[in-house]
């Protein structure tokens, strides 16, 4: 038996293959929709990921240090170490900030770490890990720094000495991992405008500028420069305990709340991103059902412009399966090609993106099943029509 | 021609699908998450680490001197400003001393007084020991006619009376004499302790310095203990230097350094540990040590913030890895090791690592190992790897490339 789809796509292959491509670069589109989405969810996976934790101490009645701002004393940390269950804990600041870039700037977060503790990159691409207690960077690729440029942070130049990959914000902004002292200053130190008003303001206040008390004065602006805040505080859980065995007891007497992975993941997917993520599913969804529209459409006019030669097979007795067979197994084809086209362009242009961009295999093969269905679903329409042929139309049209 | 046709176009469509679909796997297997994971790989090498420590500070003064008054009182005047050498022994400011002069005066007239007073005593003495003298030779006299019975026994014992008088009368006036002598002691002692209290108002320079710090004004009231000057010796200035407790370890009296001034970013001056203090800073988690400079640069300010890297005495030969390829897993530290091709998790005991991040390994590899140094994603064990020379261009290729 002849295949009279193969015969077809053989009479009018230029105009078949296309085709297929056009519908690929749209379903590639789709694709990439979809690995924006999914991009986004990573960010806030491999911030918890990188992070290294298995539980975030936070100030009490927030949500940080992530989704809310949270502060707390940097000594608390030992208390930490020293409940039951905690393997390591290490202090860590968060601050978004613009760093400059020789004459431009680049949107990073600006991470403090303790080196070799939980916070610090896991893996690096170039350089080596922080070994200085002040002054020295690592920073992601995508800040764009490459090692021994000099970042400069509030007062203080910083080194590059080491760079990472994927180290990024829920927002996808990348990291730059500096040392944890210097990092609290940066934060929370002012400018030395700021500093010298504030100065000027304590030695006009005769509360604190008593005559015959000398070192009044002193003592309180020392005691209004101290830096001694953190966002978080960064646990590992030793083995044997879950992450809510440990995190009960802090939340109890250390007054501080914990959160273990699964909230932390639940913060930051449910409530952080989830207007932007829903802007894109809600894209998603549209640019989906217009790509079935219009894999429907093609289908049809494919079939419509074959009318002709539909009635003239009717008319020679071929049977009513055998010509809906081969639109079926066109549109099946047509579908096939595009979806080839469309994840090849997908992962060729996914690097390109601002933003990351991840193309699941799982997401790959749901949507080769739908957009087979969609291509099975749009060939009905068309074999409606073409059953439906008068086979006089081959001689009187 | 008509029946070749379609086999030519057959083969062509088969040759597109088949283009298509190798290019697809091709793409997969290179650019997405199927993709092996680039990473480099470096040798575990015998060598020996030279360890140092990495601290900031600030310029200090070794010697500082807050010169103030010892009670409270008003400055008289300042001679000297900030900024002025002054010599051991010099003038520097002075407190009012109100009415010290009043007081000297008053008692340089009780010392006068005091004086005459002993002059008085002394007159009454001689006149003393003269009636003295007149009684006993009357009474010596009067003894020998009343041995002879010239006079009466009574007659006698009224002489003795005024010979005993004679003598009491000239033991009171010894007494008045030294009382006045003693008197006119006190009132010198007085004087003494006053002119102590008027040396006292003039602040002198305690030792050869230069003024840091002039604090109050003549005219201002200052308690005891407020400075009105500050000094310091400005050949005594030394860093001091703040280490991470958590890398101090081996920070010892002796230990040569290199200090970076914020002034001169580009200059490493020699120095040494001339201190490490007993009491750390358990808020900042820091030790504290002086650094003294080998060769004091000029015009250093008091309070600029220096850098300094102290180098310890180097370790013995040990095998030593890239800090960078230390990586943890599930609470257990270790290395990737290369095991023919595919990555292993070997565990390790990693050692003190150095600032160009080399780290030494006491157990757990052997010499010529290979290991995963760089990786651009998380690795797994048994997961496919491409080992390239770098991850990322190297800088000087980006900055050609831009």
């Amino acid at each position: 038996m002849i295949s009279l789809a193969g015969r077809d796509i053989l009479h009018a292959w230029p105009k078949f293959v296309l085709t297929g491509m056009g519908l690929g670069l749209l379903i590639g589109v789709t694709l990439s929709m979809a690995g924006v989405y999914r991009g986004m969810v990573d960010d806030a996976e491999a911030l918890l990921t990188n992070s290294g934790a298995d539980l975030w101490v936070v100030q009490k009645d927030t949500q940080g240090p992530y989704a809310e701002s949270s502060s707390l004393r940097d000594d608390a940390v030992h208390g930490i170490e020293g409940m039951p269950g905690v393997a390591l804990a290490a202090n860590v600041t968060y601050l978004n900030m613009q760093v400059q870039r020789g004459s431009d700037e680049a949107r990073a977060m600006v991470v403090g770490i303790e080196p070799g503790k939980p916070g610090s990159p896991a893996q690096l691409v170039a350089g080596r890990p922080l070994t200085r207690s002040h002054y020295e960077a690592v920073a992601d690729v995508k800040t764009g720094f490459s090692m021994g440029d000099r970042i400069h942070i509030r007062r203080h130049d910083y080194e590059v000495v080491g760079l990472t990959q994927r180290m990024v914000s829920s927002g996808g902004d990348p990291m730059v991992f500096i040392p944890l002292k210097d990092a609290q200053e940066a934060q929370f130190l002012k400018d030395n405008d700021a500093i010298v008003n504030e100065r000027a303001r304590t030695s006009a206040n005769p509360a604190f500028n008593r005559p015959g008390v000398p070192g009044l004065l002193d003592a309180a602006i020392a005691s209004q420069t101290s830096s001694h805040s953190v966002n978080a505080v960064l646990v590992q859980v030793l083995g044997g305990y879950s992450p809510e065995q440990v995190a009960e007891p802090i939340r109890r007497w250390k007054h501080l709340e914990a959160y273990d992975r699964a909230v932390m993941e639940d913060i930051l997917v449910a409530k952080l991103i989830a207007t932007s993520a829903k802007q894109i599913g809600m894209f998603l969804v549209i640019l989906a059902i217009v790509s079935a529209a219009i894999v429907a459409f093609i289908i049809y006019t494919m079939t419509m412009g074959k009318i002709r030669e539909i009635a003239v097979l009717k008319l020679i007795g071929t049977s009513n399966a055998t010509i809906a067979s081969m639109i079926l197994q066109q549109a099946m084809g047509l579908g096939l090609i595009g979806f080839f086209v469309g994840k090849l362009v997908a992962t060729l242009w996914a690097p390109v993106f601002p933003k990351y961009v991840l193309l699941l295999q799982s997401d790959a093969l749901r949507g080769l099943a739908v957009v087979m269905l969609i291509c099975a679903l749009a060939s009905t329409l068309a074999i409606r029509i073409a059953i439906k042929v008068d086979p006089a139309e081959a001689i009187g049209g | 021609m008509k029946l070749t046709s379609p086999i030519k176009r057959r083969l062509l469509l088969a040759g597109l699908a088949v283009l298509l679909i190798g290019l697809f796997f091709f793409v997969m297997l290179r650019s997405g998450p199927l993709a092996p994971i680039k990473v480099t790989v470096a040798q575990v090498k015998q060598g020996s680490i030279a360890p140092e420590l990495f601290g900031i500070g600030t310029v200090e003064a070794r010697r500082n001197w807050m010169i103030g008054p010892t009670v409270a009182g008003r400055v008289l005047n300042v001679k000297v400003d900030v900024g002025d050498a002054v010599k051991a022994g010099q003038l520097l400011a002075e407190m009012d001393p109100v009415d010290i002069e009043q007081r000297l005066a008053s008692l340089d007239a009780a010392i006068e007084r005091a004086r005459s007073t002993q002059a008085a005593a002394a007159a009454q003495q001689a006149d003393a020991v003269a009636r003295r003298a007149l009684a006993v030779s009357t009474m010596s006299r009067n003894q020998d006619l009343a041995d002879q019975h010239f006079i009466s026994s009574g007659a006698l014992e009224s002489f003795t009376q005024t010979k005993a008088s004679a003598d009491a009368a000239l033991d009171a006036a010894r007494a008045n004499a030294t009382g006045a002598a003693q008197d006119l002691n006190r009132a010198k002692a007085d004087r003494a302790a006053l002119l102590q209290q008027r040396a006292n108002v003039r602040l002198i320079a305690p030792s050869n310095g230069v003024v840091s710090a002039r604090d109050a004004e003549p005219g201002s009231t200052v308690v005891a203990g407020q400075s009105v000057l500050r000094l310091i010796d400005p050949a005594s200035l030394w860093v001091k230097l703040r280490v991470d407790q958590g890398r101090s370890g081996g920070l010892a009296q002796g230990l040569k350094a290199r200090i970076v001034l914020r002034s001169q970013p580009q200059t490493s001056m020699p120095g040494t540990v001339a201190r490490v203090e007993l009491l750390g800073d358990s808020v900042t988690e820091e030790r504290i040590a002086q650094l003294a400079f080998e060769n004091a640069p000029v015009g250093m300010s008091v309070g600029e913030m220096a850098e300094a890297t102290i180098q310890l005495p180097s370790m013995p030969q040990s095998l030593i890895v890239p800090a960078a390829s230390i990586q943890r897993q599930g609470g257990t530290t270790g290395v990737w090791r290369m095991d023919a091709g595919k990555p292993v998790f070997a565990p390790v005991k990693p050692g003190v690592t150095s600032l160009d991040g080399q780290t030494q390994i006491i157990d757990g590899l052997k010499a010529g190992d290979e290991i995963v140094v760089y990786s651009q994603k998380p690795l797994s064990a048994g997961a496919r790897l491409q080992v390239v020379d770098a991850v990322v261009a190297p800088a000087g290729a980006a900055g050609a490339a831009q």
